[in-house]
C-alpha cells in the first residue's frame, strides 16, 4: 500500500483553513449516536476527550493510572511554546514553524508543523480561560522565557510545573464532561488490543487492572494517545508505566510504525549513580537560560575533582572549558538538545567527565547569581554591596525562577546547587518516532487515530523544548476534533457497534491466552531482569551514537533476549487480581519487539540527524568539522514500517518529505 | 544498610490484611525509598512470592501516586517530599521500618499498599473546573490581566498533587486541604468567579458525601503535605462557602 499523507493542496498558510472549510461535518444531533474510544488521558488524550465530548460525541476514555490527572504529562517542567509575539521580539507563526522544522533536522512534515505553529497561540488562550495559572509579570500580563534552539522568548510556563498545570486544565475540562455523562472514564484499565472489523477500527480489548477482568469496548473510532516509548531503554526520564503497548498492538494490526529510532536524549538530567537505579530525573532545559555548562580544561583538574582534592568552585574561569560557548557562539548554552547532548558526550568520552563514573558535566549558576545580584542591588539602591549581599540578592531571583528544580536536585544528590554547580548528563527523554499518521492524524488502519507523543508527525529527528506539550494540546483541542469529524460523517447511520462478533471474540482470546501464558510460565527470572538487559543493549548500541556493526549486534542480541524472555520469565500471582508484575510483563514483551525494529530502523538510516550520531556520517572538514552529517539526497523521508511477523522482517515504506517553504540547509548554531 | 520491613499485606479489597516482616540487605543510602521497595520485590519475585503492590509512576514527586504510610507518617519522615523523593539516607543500618497503606474510610484498600482515591476525582466532577467551551474560540489570553500576586497565589494552590497525604494524616480523615486548594485556585482567578458559589457548594457537598471527616484545625495536613499547601486555603474555602450560603 502506498503511503498517502493527505496533505491538502495550496499555499502552506492556507492549507488548514481551506481544509476546515471543505470537510464533511456531523450534525450535532447525530453526534449523540457516535462513540469514540480514547486510549490515554495525558495532554493529548485528555484534551481530545474533553473536546470530542463537548462537541457531542460519546467518549470512553482509558488510562492505566488511577486518575486522568496522573498521566505522564503531569511531569513536564519547563514550558509550552506559542507564537504570540507578546514580547515583540520578532516571533511569528512562520518563525515558530521555521525553528521547529530546522530544530527537527528537516525530518518532519512541513504541513503538520505549520498547522501546529498556527494553532499554538490559541492553545494559550484556551488554557488561560480554563484557569491555568501561567506565570505573569508585574503588569499582570503573561510572562515568557526562552528554550534551546531559538532566538525569541516564546515559552509560557507555570513555575517548573507547566505540564502539571496544563494537564490539570485538560483534566478539569474532562471532569466537566464526566459530570455531564459525556465521558465515561475507565481508570486503571489497560488497552491490550484493537479490534478491526471490515478493515476499520471498531473497538478495543482492555484489562481492568483491579479485577483482572478482560473487557470488550466498541466505538466508531479509536484514538490512541498513549505517550512515548522511551522506557525501551529501561532508564529514562519517563514515568515507570510509560510503554509502547497500545502503539505496538495497533502496529501488529496494520498501523505502520514510523521512525522508531528517533529518540531524544535530553542534555540536562541528573547523572546515574548506581545499578539499583530505576529512573533518571530531568532538570528542565529552562535552566540553560541561566546556567553555564563547563568541564575543566586540564586533565589534572578533572582527576583532582574526581578524587575530591579540588572542588569545582576552586577553578577560575580561565581553567574552565565552557565548551558550548566556545563551539557555538551564536546560541551558546541555548543550542538545541541534540547538539548539547552530543557535545557533553564528546567531552566525557574524551575523559573530562567530572564525577566518579566520568559521565557528568557542570551546570553552573554562579555567573547568573552574581549578575542578578548586582542588578538587584542597583534596583534597591544598595551602594557598594558586599559579595555576600550580592549573592543573597541573586540567589533569591534564581530561587524564584527555578526553586523547585533546585530542591529536587538537592533531595536526590544531597548537594546544594546554589553553592556548588549541578552535575548533569544526557538521558533518554522523548520519542519523536511513533505510529505513522497522515495529515488527519489517522493511522494506516481506517478509523484508528494516533495523537500526542505516540505518533510521529511533528518533531522530525529532534524535538525542540516546549514543543511536545504544544503538540499534545494542538492535536487534542484543535486538530483531531475536525479531522475525526470528517471520517465519522460516514458513520451516522451505522448505529451501535456490537461487541458480540467474531472479531471481538478472536481479539479477546488472543489477549487472554497471552496473560495465561505469563501467569502459568514457571520461569526463573523477573520481568525487570529482561527489561534491564534490553535497556543496556539499547543504550550501548542504539543510543546517542551508533554504527552499523553495533546495530547488527543489537538486533541479534535483542532477539536472543526475547527468546529467553518467553522461556524464562516468571510472573507470580494470578490473572484475576491486581497484578503489577503481569502488567509489566506484557509491556516488556512489546518493548522487546519494538527494540529490534528500533535497531533495524537505525541501521537503515545511514546518516546522522537529530540526536542520532551515526559514526559513519560526520563532517570531516570545513567550518562544521566534527558535527553530525545529514544526508538529504538519500534520507529525506519518513521510514514507515509495516508489520510482517518478526520485527526483522518488517517492510519499509517511504514517505518522501517535501520542503517547499523552507530551504533544506545544514543546521548551524555557530 | 540492612533493614527489617514490616509491611501491610492484603490480597484484595474484601480480604483481611496483616503485617508481614521482611528483611532487605545491602541497601545504599543513595536509593530512593521506592528503589528500596524494588529491591525487596525483586527478591520476592526471585523466590516465587508475590511482590508487594504499591502505586507509583513518575518517581519525581509530581504524579501523586506513591502513597505510603511509613513509620506512622504519610510519605515518611522527611518534610516536603513524596515517598518517591524520600531517600534511604533518612534511615540507619538495622532500622525497622513500618509500611502501611493510607488509611481513611474514603480511601478503601485495593491491595497491599494500593488504595482507591477515586473519591477525589468525584469531588472534582462536582465542580472542580471552569465551564468554558474547549472550542478554541476564547478571547486573547492577555485580555484578562491578573496581578502577579494573585497568579502566584493561585499557582501555589494549584500545586496540589492529589496524593491524599492530608487525608491520611488527619485524625478526622478530612479532605479539606485538598478541596480548599482547588477552590482557592479558582477563587483567586477572575475566570473562576462566575461559578464560584456553585463550585464551592457542590464540591463541599460531594466531599461530605464521600465520607471525609470535618476539619478541627489540628493542622497535621499542612505539616505532611509534600507540596506545602497552606491552611489558608481551608480558611479561604470556608469564606467562599459562607459567601455562597448568604
Ligand atoms: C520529565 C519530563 C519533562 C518534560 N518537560 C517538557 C516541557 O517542559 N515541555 C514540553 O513541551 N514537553 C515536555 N516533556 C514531554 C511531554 O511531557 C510529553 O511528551 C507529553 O506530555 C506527552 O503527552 P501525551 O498526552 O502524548 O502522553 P502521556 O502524558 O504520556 O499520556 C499517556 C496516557 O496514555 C495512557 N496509556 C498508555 N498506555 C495505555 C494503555 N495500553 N492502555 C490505557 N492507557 C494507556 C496513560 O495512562 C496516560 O494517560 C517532558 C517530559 C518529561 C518526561
Ligand atoms: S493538599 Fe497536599 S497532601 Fe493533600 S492531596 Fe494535595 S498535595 Fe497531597
Ligand atoms: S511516583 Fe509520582 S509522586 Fe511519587
Amino acid at each position: 500500500m502506498a503511503l498517502d499523507s493527505k496533505v491538502p493542496k495550496g499555499p502552506i498558510k492556507d492549507k488548514w483553513t481551506d481544509y476546515k472549510n471543505h470537510i464533511d461535518l456531523v450534525n450535532p444531533a447525530n453526534k449523540r449516536h457516535i462513540d469514540v474510544i480514547v486510549v490515554g488521558t495525558g495532554l493529548a488524550g485528555g484534551s481530545a476527550s474533553a473536546t470530542l465530548a463537548e462537541l457531542g460525541y460519546n467518549v470512553k476514555a482509558f488510562a492505566y493510572q488511577d486518575s486522568p490527572r496522573r498521566a505522564h504529562s503531569i511531569a513536564a517542567q519547563g514550558g509550552i511554546n506559542a507564537a504570540k509575539n507578546y514580547q515583540g521580539d520578532g516571533d511569528s507563526t512562520y518563525r515558530l514553524f521555521y525553528d521547529t522544522v530546522k530544530g527537527g533536522d528537516y525530518r518532519s512534515r512541513e504541513a503538520n508543523v505549520y498547522r501546529l505553529a498556527e494553532v499554538s497561540a490559541n492553545i494559550i488562550d484556551q488554557c488561560v480561560a480554563q484557569g491555568v495559572p501561567f506565570a505573569r509579570d508585574y503588569g499582570g500580563l503573561l510572562d515568557n522565557r526562552s528554550f534551546g534552539g531559538v532566538l525569541v522568548s516564546r515559552t509560557f510556563y507555570a513555575k517548573g510545573q507547566t505540564g502539571q498545570q496544563l494537564l490539570l486544565g485538560a483534566y478539569s475540562a474532562m471532569n466537566r464532561q464526566i459530570a455531564r455523562g459525556k465521558i465515561e472514564m475507565f481508570n486503571r484499565h489497560e488497552m491490550l488490543d484493537v479490534v478491526v472489523v471490515d478493515g476499520k477500527a471498531r473497538g478495543i480489548i482492555a484489562r481492568n487492572l483491579i479485577t483482572g477482568e478482560i473487557e470488550r469496548h466498541s466505538a466508531h473510532a479509536v484514538v490512541i494517545a498513549s505517550g512515548g516509548y522511551g522506557n525501551v531503554y529501561f532508564l529514562s526520564t519517563n514515568a515507570m508505566g510509560s510503554n509502547v503497548t497500545a502503539g505496538w498492538k495497533i502496529h501488529k494490526k496494520g498501523a505502520h510504525f514510523a521512525n522508531p529510532c528517533y529518540t531524544q536524549i535530553h542534555p540536562t538530567c541528573i547523572p546515574r549513580s548506581g545499578d539499583y537505579q530505576s529512573k533518571l530525573t530531568l532538570m528542565s532545559e529552562s535552566l540553560r537560560n541561566d546556567g553555564r555548562i563547563w568541564v575543566p580544561k586540564k586533565m589534572e583538574d578533572v582527576m583532582a575533582i574526581r578524587e575530591g582534592r579540588k572542588k569545582p568552585t576552586d577553578l577560575s574561569e580561565e581553567e574552565r572549558d565552557y565548551y558550548l560557548e566556545r563551539r557555538y557562539p551564536a546560541f551558546g548554552n541555548l543550542v538545541p538538545r541534540d547538539v548539547a547532548s552530543r557535545a557533553a558526550k564528546e567531552r566525557c568520552d574524551a575523559g573530562f567527565g567530572v564525577n566518579t563514573t566520568g559521565e557528568a558535566v557542570y551546570l553552573d549558576f554562579k555567573s547568573a547569581i552574581t549578575r542578578y545580584g548586582i542588578e538587584q542591588a542597583k534596583i534597591h539602591n544598595i551602594k557598594n554591596p558586599s559579595d555576600a549581599k550580592i549573592y543573597e540578592l541573586g540567589q533569591a531571583i534564581v530561587e524564584a525562577k527555578y526553586g523547585n528544580l533546585f530542591q529536587m536536585y538537592e533531595k536526590i544528590v544531597d548537594q546544594d546547587p546554589y553553592k556548588t554547580p549541578m552535575m548533569i548528563y544526557p538521558a533518554v527523554h522523548y520519542t519523536m518516532g511513533g505510529v505513522w499518521v497522515d495529515y488527519n492524524l489517522m493511522t494506516t488502519i481506517p478509523g484508528c487515530y494516533c495523537i500526542g507523543e505516540a505518533n510521529f508527525s511533528d518533531h522530525g529527528a529532534n524535538r525542540l523544548g516546549a514543543s511536545a506539550l504544544m503538540q499534545g494540546l494542538a492535536d487534542g483541542y484543535f486538530v483531531l476534533p475536525y479531522t475525526i469529524g470528517d471520517y465519522l460523517s460516514g458513520d451516522i447511520r451505522t448505529g451501535k457497534i456490537s461487541t458480540d462478533t467474531p472479531e471481538f471474540e478472536a481479539a479477546e482470546k488472543e489477549v487472554s491466552e497471552r496473560i495465561n501464558f505469563f501467569v502459568n510460565n514457571k520461569g526463573t527470572k523477573s520481568v525487570d531482569y529482561f527489561h534491564k538487559k534490553l535497556g543496556k543493549v539499547m543504550w550501548d548500541k542504539a543510543g546517542m551514537s551508533r554504527n552499523a556493526t553495533g546495530l547488527k549486534e543489537a538486533m541479534a542480541e535483542i532477539k536472543a533476549i526475547r527468546e529467553e524472555f518467553w522461556k524464562e520469565v516468571s510472573v507470580p500471582g494470578t490473572a484475576n487480581e491486581m497484578n503489577p508484575e503481569l502488567e509489566k510483563a506484557g509491556r516488556v514483551a512489546d518493548f522487546l519487539e519494538l527494540g529490534e525494529l528500533f535497531a533495524k530502523d537505525a541501521l537503515m538510516r545511514e546518516e546522522s540527524c537529530g540526536g542520532h550520531f551515526r559514526e559513519e556520517s560526520a563532517e570531516l572538514d570545513g567550518p562544521q568539522k566534527g558535527e553530525a552529517k545529514r544526508n538529504d539526497e538519500d534520507f529525506a523521508f519518513v521510514a514507515a514500517w509495516e508489520y510482517k511477523g518478526e520485527p526483522a522482517d518488517a517492510v519499509l515504506h517511504k514517505e518522501e518529505l517535501e520542503f517547499n517553504d523552507i530551504e533544506l540547509k545544514q543546521r548551524s548554531y555557530k | 544498610m540492612n533493614l527489617t520491613l514490616k509491611i501491610w499485606r492484603q490480597k484484595d479489597a474484601s480480604s483481611k490484611g496483616q503485617m508481614v516482616d521482611y528483611k532487605v540487605t545491602e541497601i545504599s543510602e543513595h536509593m530512593s525509598f521506592l528503589e528500596m521497595m524494588d529491591v525487596l520485590n525483586e527478591q520476592l519475585v526471585n523466590s516465587g512470592e508475590e511482590p508487594v503492590a504499591f502505586d507509583h509512576d513518575c518517581r519525581e514527586g509530581i504524579c501523586g501516586m506513591c502513597s505510603m504510610y511509613i513509620n506512622g507518617e504519610a510519605h515518611g519522615p522527611d518534610r516536603g517530599v513524596t515517598t518517591c523523593q524520600l531517600h534511604m539516607r533518612m534511615f540507619k543500618d538495622g532500622d525497622t521500618i513500618t509500611i502501611e497503606p493510607f488509611r481513611a474510610a474514603a480511601f478503601p484498600v485495593l491491595k497491599d499498599l494500593v488504595v482507591d482515591r477515586s473519591s477525589f476525582d468525584r469531588i472534582q466532577h462536582a465542580g472542580g473546573y471552569i465551564s468554558v467551551n474547549t472550542s478554541g474560540n476564547t478571547q486573547d489570553a492577555n485580555s484578562i490581566p491578573i496581578s502577579k500576586h494573585a497568579a502566584d497565589e493561585a499557582m501555589d494552590a494549584a500545586t496540589c498533587i492529589g496524593c491524599g497525604a492530608c487525608v491520611a494524616t488527619c485524625k478526622n480523615s478530612s479532605a479539606m486541604l485538598f478541596v480548599g486548594a482547588k477552590v482557592s485556585q479558582y477563587a483567586l482567578l477572575p475566570q473562576g468567579q462566575v461559578e464560584a458559589a456553585d463550585r464551592v457548594r457542590n464540591m463541599v457537598a460531594q466531599m461530605d458525601l464521600e465520607g471525609f471527616g470535618n476539619c478541627t484545625n489540628t493542622g497535621a495536613c499542612e505539616v505532611e503535605c509534600p507540596k506545602g499547601i497552606s491552611l489558608e486555603n481551608i480558611a479561604r474555602m470556608n469564606r467562599e462557602l459562607m459567601k455562597a450560603s448568604v
